[in-house]
């Protein structure tokens, strides 16, 4: 019914996600190092000693290094929102660039007249000044955080809006509810302090090395004990808000949550998947079983879903074809309705064209009965509407398996670098030389598991991925693709040599 | 009061309000037109440090301008954020691709183990004042002589030129508009790069930046001609009370008699660049920066406020005159314009604060023993 050129939406859909996933190689990182720099230098403001200052000063040329990267993985994203993605930029400019355009007034320029002063103003500004620039810069670079992931969590739960039949598009109603959506806040919080944890993570792991190698081990003493603390605060919260975003999911979601957890036919007192192995031949509706092997908690799912221990969670199945049982509206009815609101959307514009202001009054209210579903209207068939269940599965428990482990690893560090045996405890330095690694493993599978398990919709129910696209012919996404997987891998790649020979010179003075 | 003002008044103000941010990017772009003067104007290494190293704890705000004239836009005017980026895909793209190579080049330049090598970094800066700077001029130019595109009933974007954009370089006022101001950077830049380095023992160094201030303007001014005398001459794009877009003659110069607050914005910026590059190239001044970036502004504005308004679609469409752009139909909501407008009172702390930390960081001149170490760029 609608002609749309799959290969373009998923090039398209590629393009974003490289460039997104590049992104966010360096973007937490800099969330998390730019308070623990402003956390260090705090320490030598209050001490005095050159020590902190030179401990400060290492971890902040790693931090400029980082930045820099990030800034430039950042801009396109921004702009590719109109050059890939031109028919959402329309849509719902109205809601969406709001946020961006408060990132770039309030947040951007923070960062930038800030960091100028970080890393050049050691000798032209006062101690007190710099340090208040640091932590400029890192509340900057978090408030940044904030406006991006509003506009994120707008399309993951549309809220303060309404759409406009006579524009076509979705309209800003509440600027607040946008802001302050349960969405936006538990996904703010849960991806900053991941982003703290990171942070957390990279101090550890290059002073493990240091530790590992017997060089500057004052120094890396010093710095895990204070970037333990850190991430042990990051880690408790980053579940806190985690266990609130997935209640957020179940209530706004419940497709999403039903591929990350496997779950095809819903069941009252739903355990959870602690573990397990996806059967991928299974399709929605057949009947086989959904796991070659699993590890399940009975009844966690329906509690952390629902905060109820035996209610109902509906699985996929219940969610494609619906469960009159448990008042479940399937893919299949919304289908339905949908394609009705999106054939009397054109009779109203078609009406509004040929000035025939009674056809137009009634294809508005036929439209108007329907419009919650006009999403659904674009789908080809009711399975559209899941998402990969494989991805999603294994993105989320890799994602909460490497979650669960870091706490683990900062309190061992603690424990022994304040007990005075951290440099020969030797089984516990490559552990955490390869925390970093993982951390970022953790980062990666958590935005796969967000963008993945919303799929098909780029506005949940009111807009599916194939129709946000801008009208190209796939060649010129496939060409730009292209130059920024190798730019960007170019760019990596010199960050990491840069990054690598910065750790291997260590801190001046120490 | 930001609750009563009507529809008309809110996008009038967002119009400004874009091209406020839009000119002042203009004149940050002393940043870029400073990069490509490196090889001109610094002739050892220490003075290449110095141009990198006060260029470069500049850049972040010059990006920064241009994120966020992207987000105003988006955010003020999405039909033409969505038609211009959607459909000149190309131009932004290589505009993108610019900056983004531009970004980790003063980082990466200096460092040991860089991988590329400081002179590819360096070739990457002067591809951003280059090739950056004269797409985005080329892009600006089709405010005036229009683009390739049609929009279908739902407002989705048809691009009907196969370069995707591309092919507003090749028109000679776009491309001159774009060359005006790749050149008018180059003067920036050397104007701000003499205002901000100290100089002792170098003046040699001195001389050649007010020489370069001279010879970029005389190439910038054919080209500034060309513009100005076209945009008079030429015909425009006008837009009557039933919304109507049709070609009218000499529409730009009855735009500028028709209010001549824009031509004074445009005459004064112009003689304020003018008067600064006499002053820096013939008077000795160092100062001229803050009088051609005055007036870099203020021909900004008049350039933006021509395109927009007096009944004129700011981003007109060659092929289908139906389709272009207004301030009044590209834009967003009342709602969301008039919440970005309390959002916008914020703006003059933002500016003072960066004004404040611009200041106490260049009070004094950036001197040759502060960019030799090897945490300088």
């Amino acid at each position: 019914m609608v002609d749309v050129d799959l290969s373009l939406v998923n090039w398209s859909r590629a393009q974003f996600a490289l460039t997104a996933m590049y992104h966010w190689i360096f973007v937490p990182l800099t969330l998390g190092l730019s308070f623990l720099c402003a956390m260090f230098e705090s320490i030598y403001v209050r001490t005095g000693d050159e020590k902190w200052k030179a401990i400060t000063r290492f971890w902040m040329t790693l931090f400029g290094i980082n930045f820099a990267i990030g800034v430039a993985t950042g801009i396109i994203l921004e702009f590719q929102f109109g050059t890939n993605w031109s028919n959402y930029s329309w849509m719902v400019g109205d809601i969406f660039g709001a946020p961006l355009a408060i990132e770039g007034i309030f947040a951007f320029f923070l960062e930038a007249t800030f960091f100028a002063v970080m890393f050049f103003g050691w000798n032209r500004v006062s101690k007190g000044f710099h340090l208040f620039s640091t932590w400029m810069v890192a509340v900057g670079s978090n408030l940044s955080a904030l406006w991006i992931l509003v506009a994120n969590a707008w399309m993951q739960n549309p809220v303060g809006m309404a759409f406009n039949p006579e524009t076509a598009r979705f309209e800003m109603e509440n600027f607040w509810a946008v802001l302050f959506s349960p969405v936006a806040m538990s996904k703010f919080t849960h991806t900053t302090s991941s982003g703290f944890l990171l942070g957390s993570l990279f101090v550890v792991t290059v002073s493990c090395w240091y530790l590992l190698k017997g060089r500057h081990v004052e120094m890396a003493k010093k710095s895990i004990v204070v970037a333990s603390v850190f991430g042990l605060l990051a880690s408790a919260y980053v579940g806190f808000t985690g266990d609130e975003a997935a209640f957020e999911v179940a209530q706004k979601q419940p497709m999403k949550l039903a591929a990350f957890e496997g779950l095809y036919k819903g069941e009252q007192g739903a355990g959870l998947v602690a573990a397990g192995i996806i059967n991928g031949a299974k399709k929605p509706g057949d009947s086989q079983g959904p796991f070659l092997f699993e590890v399940k908690v009975p009844g966690l799912l329906s509690l952390l879903a629902n905060r109820a221990p035996g209610s109902f969670v509906p699985g996929i199945d219940d969610l494609v074809y619906g469960n009159s049982e448990q008042k479940v509206m399937g893919v299949a009815a919304k289908m339905k309705l949908g394609q009705l609101a999106v054939a009397d959307l054109a009779a109203f514009k078609q009406a509004r064209q040929e000035k025939n202001d009674g056809a137009a009054s009634e294809a508005l209210a036929r439209f108007s009965a329907n419009k919650e579903f006009l999403g659904y209207g674009y789908l080809d068939t009711p399975e559209e509407a899941v998402p990969p269940v494989s991805t999603a599965f294994y993105s989320f428990h890799i994602m909460v398996i490497l979650g669960s482990l870091f706490p683990v690893i900062f309190l061992a560090l603690l424990f022994f670098t304040l007990k005075g045996k951290i440099s020969e405890t030797r089984w516990l330095l490559p552990l955490g030389l390869l925390s970093f690694f993982l951390g970022l493993v953790a980062q990666q599978m958590g935005w796969v598991v967000a963008e993945v398990g919303r799929q098909p919709w780029a506005i949940q129910g009111l807009m599916p991925v194939k129709m946000a696209t801008t009208n190209l012919a796939v060649g010129h996404v496939q060409a730009t693709f292209f130059m920024f997987l190798g730019l960007f891998t170019l760019l990596l790649i010199a960050e990491i040599k840069i990054m690598l020979k910065q750790i291997s010179i260590g801190p001046e003075g120490l | 009061m930001i609750a009563n003002l009507d529809y008309g008044t809110l996008q009038q103000l967002w119009w400004i309000l874009c091209s406020v941010v839009g000119s002042l990017f203009l004149f940050l772009t002393f940043v870029q037109g400073g990069n490509t003067l490196l090889w001109q104007v610094a002739k050892n290494d220490v003075e290449s440090a110095l141009v990198m190293n006060s260029l470069g704890r500049k850049w972040e705000m010059t990006f920064t301008t241009l994120v966020l004239f992207g987000g105003a836009l988006f955010a003020a005017f999405p039909k033409f954020y969505a038609t211009s980026f959607g459909g000149a895909y190309w131009v932004w793209m290589l505009i993108l691709f610019t900056f983004i190579i531009q970004a980790v080049s003063y980082e990466y330049r200096k460092k040991p183990d860089n991988f590329l090598g400081a002179k590819v970094y360096e070739f990457f800066l002067l591809i951003n004042g280059t090739v950056g700077v004269l797409l985005i001029g080329a892009a600006v130019g089709t405010f005036f002589t229009g683009s390739n595109f049609t929009l279908n009933v739902y407002n989705q974007v048809s691009w009907t030129h196969p370069m995707r954009g591309l092919e507003a370089a090749f028109s000679l006022f776009n491309l001159s508009l774009g060359l005006f101001l790749v050149f008018n950077a180059r003067v920036l830049g050397a104007m701000y790069l003499l205002n901000n380095i100290n100089f002792s023992a170098m003046d040699s160094f001195k001389a050649r930046l007010r020489k370069a201030v001279w010879v970029n303007f005389l190439c910038a001014l054919p080209f500034l001609l060309y513009v100005l005398a076209s945009l008079l001459l030429m015909q425009g794009f006008g837009v009557d009370e039933a919304g109507v877009v049709s070609m009218v003659a000499n529409k730009y110069l009855l735009n500028l008699l028709a209010m001549p607050l824009v031509l004074g914005l445009l005459l004064v910026g112009l003689v304020l660049v003018i008067l600064a590059v006499l002053a820096t190239a013939f008077k000795g001044s160092d100062k001229g920066i803050w009088l051609a970036g005055l007036g870099t502004v203020l021909v900004g504005l008049a350039v933006f406020f021509t395109a927009g308004f007096n009944n004129t679609p700011f981003y007109p469409s060659k092929v289908d005159l139906q389709s272009s752009l207004t301030i009044y139909n590209a834009s967003s909501s009342p709602y969301t314009l008039m919440a970005m407008t309390y959002v916008a009172l914020g703006i003059p702390f933002v500016l003072a604060y960066v004004a404040y930390v611009w200041r106490q960081m260049d009070s004094q001149k950036l001197a040759a023993h502060e960019v030799m170490d090897h945490e300088a760029y």
